[in-house]
């Protein structure tokens, strides 16, 4: 009797052990596959390319990967289509977010409102998004080209240009060309996701604000935005930086022309590895800009622990 | 209704329709574009639709291009994708909604990292990593490094679909004589179906859109997708738009068609996580 | 059917704990009620016995065998919720034969005990409907019918009525003691609801942040309170408590209130002369009285008729002071009225209100 229960006892505590293990392990047999993947094909490769800032690496010359210590970056530093290159990020990504959060909230306070048809309304102004990014590119450039587009004409015939021209080719309006097909591209993606922070807000918090007297505007500013503040602050910041590193379009659009009037430090690393196949020299840039985004991300969450503690 | 409420809804109706004829618009020139015959491009070049309908620049790019096998490729591509990246993400998703263990913290940062840095940089790096393997210049070395980038942003996808199911479901399939895995595959998957629906068309429209690295691990036209299919074509054929144009419908077609069928479950998903947090 | 044993378990989370330690002994066949304020670690204890949560020390034994490391699925026990989580993409009988089909059960077993649990709880007609298309006390049935399917070693309730409306609630309840009755499972009844628990438990447990209170039959708990918390939760409306010093005047004990006015005890306490103590009163058992030596004029705040009697709402000294009587005449009670306590229905607790104190009658009897 005495030792039945002893070898039970021991028993149960040998499964306990494997029990135990198991539970622990079971998080990571889930998360292994996503995690193996990511370090070896992101964490790995960047590790890598960071320290190729410090080397000079050609792709087609045999004979570089020499270490360089910071030289790059002593040329970075004097570089001034790196200066361009970094303001024209600051107006690219600075249009492109403003442009895409005005028009997305605004369409999602739109599609917020039940109406007939909302569903396909929905379908169709979300359907941008869909549409692969190089292809919005062409499309757009297609558009402002005056030889098959519309636009300059329009433009033209509404007295906004003195003949129909291309502004892609303009230096100084060339710019627009790409973040206006990136605001098209991105409405949908601010509009989705406000359109659900949206749908979050308990709708009797508008009954009781309508009983108490507010007006429609003061209902805005007293119960959605204070709502979607989080949602806005989370997506503003990501959008950001996302948009920052999104140089797809001006690649397609205007690779960086007329007279680098386009060219972002995306594009100018792009331009950098692959029409100079300067690796080194890319990555030392890429590493800024990293540095940079990282330095930006830690501002945002840090100004808005200190207005969350204020209020 | 009084006369106030009457005037906003025609405001209202009327700015859903700006923003429709805003989304269509170009994607209409696309269409108008490959449908007019080329004598008509230039001479009828603002109308809304040509006075003659052609087809002759379809024809001409399933029959005189490699389009087809681009077409085929991108869709071995992006489908394979998709469908790795849905499962293998819906894994983590589940971990990261149901446990808390020690290397959650670091695992939602490194994910977070890896949207932080531009994608160029991984380039050169992946290539030399990728070239001893035979995986450049396949259709299998695109597929692994399209799922690698899709994994974080589909993992924060899933998680909060996964969020949005009571875990009492969970708890009633666990004493119901489920195992913790019997109860993911029978009791949650099943209801986060609209989920992995949202998380296969987001995959899939990222994968059929992503130039940069196709160009740079593919060369040569028989592993080539789309997008740099399409790219070679523009700067070899860049007066012909009719023909550019027309290839640009085709590549447009299933990712929309994906789109249209998933949209409704992104809101909605979206809305479960928001609900939470 | 089993016997449960609960060992000096603790539970931690992180740096909180959460149950410091309980003892419990479950018979086979009882029906055990944890009742307490929401926080004091009933349903925590609940889910530890179901296997759902981790125990940090001590040992839960089903039947005499250690459970602490099995998985819920090997404890062949069945739960019902508070949101009933029944399966949302499965039909009522698929939600009730769901567990014996995970078990590889024989078909025509699976068949005939659904068909026989959806007779007890009268199902049938709603078997092929999906939960989505049932209402709340039909939700309720099935998620009864789930556990009781499957033949288990106990039941587990975690506040299984809370989400039902009141007369829905009453009626289930009875089902449960019914259900309780003909099956004589084992059972164990989460709930915040001292109705419950007193209509429903052979013995109740009564809890209070993690640590229990007092265990015994819904009878001893209302008429011999162990402490002040156990004498405040159970009982509606909740017994009066006034502060008080003991005094022994010519022999007889008595409490003296702050204001002076001395209340006769039913015998005598070991305490010492003009120790503190609290008296506790059910309202019920206040009488209403012409104004004598012993009784208590007190001003009339409110008076709540409850159709079955009328709570009367009263300021003594100040303090609020409940009276419950059968009586219509207390409906037209002037601004004052004089109430008396009857000794045999007087609790006294110590300073700390930990303890009950025992009058030496009591002891000398039991």
């Amino acid at each position: 009797m005495v030792f039945d229960a002893t070898a039970g006892f021991s028993e149960s505590r040998r499964r306990s052990l494997v029990d135990r293990i198991t539970r622990h392990a079971e998080p990571y047999l889930y998360t292994a596959p996503a995690l193996i993947l990511i370090v070896t094909i992101m964490l790995a490769p960047l590790v890598l390319g960071l320290s190729y800032a410090f080397r000079d690496v050609h792709l087609l010359n045999p004979f570089s990967g020499g270490y360089v210590g910071l030289d790059h970056f002593r040329t970075l530093y004097g570089d001034d289509n790196f200066y361009r290159a970094l303001r024209n990020t600051l107006w690219w990504t600075g249009a492109s977010v403003f442009l895409q959060f005005v028009f997305g909230l605004i369409l999602a306070l739109l599609l917020d409102r039940p109406f007939a048809g909302r569903a396909v309304a929905q379908a169709l102004v979300f359907l941008p998004w869909a549409v692969p990014t190089f292809l919005t590119g062409l499309n757009w450039a297609w558009l402002l080209n005056p030889v098959i587009g519309p636009l300059p004409h329009w433009l033209y015939a509404l007295g906004l240009m003195s003949e129909p021209a291309n502004i892609l080719s303009n230096p100084q309006l060339a710019m627009w060309g790409p973040i206006i097909a990136n605001v098209w591209w991105g409405i949908p993606f601010f509009a989705i996701t406000l359109l659900a922070a949206l749908q979050a807000i308990p709708r009797d918090l508008y009954e009781a604000a309508a009983i108490d007297g507010a007006g429609a505007i003061r209902r805005f500013t007293s119960i959605t935005l204070p709502f979607l503040a989080p949602t806005i602050a989370i997506t503003v910041l990501l959008r950001t930086v996302w948009i920052s590193n999104f140089a797809d379009l001006i690649i397609v659009m205007t690779s960086g022309g007329p007279a680098d009037r386009t060219q972002i430090v995306a594009s100018y690393i792009f331009t950098q590895a692959f029409r100079a196949l300067d690796f080194g020299y890319a990555s030392a840039i890429a590493l800024v800009l990293l540095v940079l985004l990282l330095a930006y991300s830690m501002l945002i969450v840090m100004l808005r622990q200190v207005l969350m503690d204020r209020s | 209704m009084n006369s106030y409420s009457i005037f906003g809804t025609a405001l209202h109706r009327l700015a859903i329709l700006c923003y429709v004829v805003f989304a269509l618009f170009p994607l209409f020139w696309l269409l108008k574009v490959s449908v007019t015959p080329n004598d008509l491009l230039y001479s009828e070049g603002v109308r809304m639709w040509p006075s003659r309908m052609s087809f002759e620049h379809f024809r001409f790019v399933l029959a005189h291009s490699a389009f087809p096998v681009f077409f085929r490729n991108s869709m071995i591509v992006a489908g394979a994708t998709a469908v790795i990246v849905t499962l293998l993400a819906s894994l983590s998703g589940y971990a990261l909604s149901r446990f808390t263990f020690r290397g959650k913290y670091w695992l939602v940062a490194l994910m977070l990292l890896t949207q932080m840095f531009p994608l160029v940089m991984l380039v050169a790096p992946i290539f030399k990593m990728l070239s001893p393997l035979g995986l450049t210049n396949s259709l299998t070395g695109l597929v692994v490094v399209y799922t690698a980038f899709n994994i974080p942003f589909a993992t924060f996808l899933m998680q909060s679909f996964f969020d949005g199911i009571p875990k009492e479901l969970e708890e009633a399939a666990k004493i119901d004589g489920a195992t913790q895995f019997m109860a993911f595959r029978q009791i949650v998957l099943p209801l986060t179906l609209p989920g992995i629906a949202a998380t296969l068309g987001f995959v899939f429209t990222a994968a059929w859109s992503e130039l940069l690295f196709a160009l740079m691990l593919i060369s040569g036209n028989s592993a080539a997708t789309f997008p740099v299919g399409l790219l070679t074509f523009v700067s070899k054929f860049s007066v012909d738009f009719g023909q550019m144009m027309a290839a640009g419908v085709l590549a447009l077609i299933p990712a929309c068609l994906f789109f249209l069928f998933i949209q409704r479950y992104l809101v909605q998903g979206l809305t479960a996580g928001a609900v939470k947090g | 059917m089993a016997s449960i044993d609960i060992r000096n378990v603790r539970k931690n989370f992180g740096i909180v704990s959460v149950l410091h330690g309980v003892d419990l002994a479950i018979k086979n066949g009882e029906f055990v009620v944890l009742v307490g304020p929401s926080g004091c670690g009933k349903s925590t204890l609940l889910r530890m016995i179901a296997g759902l949560e981790e125990v940090t020390e001590g040992e839960i034994r089903i039947d005499g065998v250690r459970v602490n490391e099995r998985a819920p699925k090997d404890r062949d026990i069945a739960m019902v919720f508070q949101s009933y989580a029944l399966y949302p993409h499965m039909n009522v009988a698929e939600n009730m034969s769901y567990g014996l089909r995970i078990r590889k059960a024989a078909r025509e077993k699976i068949t005939a005990a659904v068909s026989n649990a959806a007779r007890k709880l009268e199902l049938q007609p709603l078997l092929a409907r999906r939960p989505k298309a049932l209402s709340g006390g039909q939700r309720q049935r099935v998620a009864m019918g789930r556990a009781i399917v499957r033949q288990p070693k106990a039941f587990l309730f975690d506040e299984p009525l809370s989400n039902l409306d009141a007369r829905l609630r009453e009626q289930m309840r009875a089902e449960i003691k019914k259900l309780h009755r003909d099956l004589g499972a084992t059972s164990i009844y989460v709930t915040h609801d001292q109705i419950e628990a007193m209509t429903l438990a052979d013995r109740i447990v009564a809890m209070h942040e993690g640590v229990v209170q007092q265990v015994g039959s819904p009878l001893e708990l209302y008429d011999r309170p162990a402490n002040l918390f156990v004498a405040g939760f159970i009982g509606s409306p909740a017994m009066n408590f006034l502060s008080a010093r003991y005094e022994v005047s010519a022999g007889t004990a008595s409490a003296r209130l702050p204001d002076g006015t001395l209340i006769a005890l039913s015998s005598g306490y070991q305490l010492e002369e003009g120790a503190a103590v609290t008296l506790g009163i059910r309202p019920e058992h206040v009488e209403m009285s012409p104004a004598s030596e012993t009784s208590l004029r007190a001003t009339v705040d409110l008076i709540e008729p409850t159709g079955f009697g009328i709570i009367l709402h009263l300021g003594l000294h100040g303090l609020p002071f409940n009276v419950f009587t059968l009586d219509r005449a207390a409906l037209t009670a002037g601004p004052t009225v004089t109430v008396a306590f009857p000794p045999q229905h007087l609790h006294l607790f110590d300073e700390t209100g930990k303890r009950a104190l025992e009058s030496s009658l009591q002891k000398g009897t039991g």
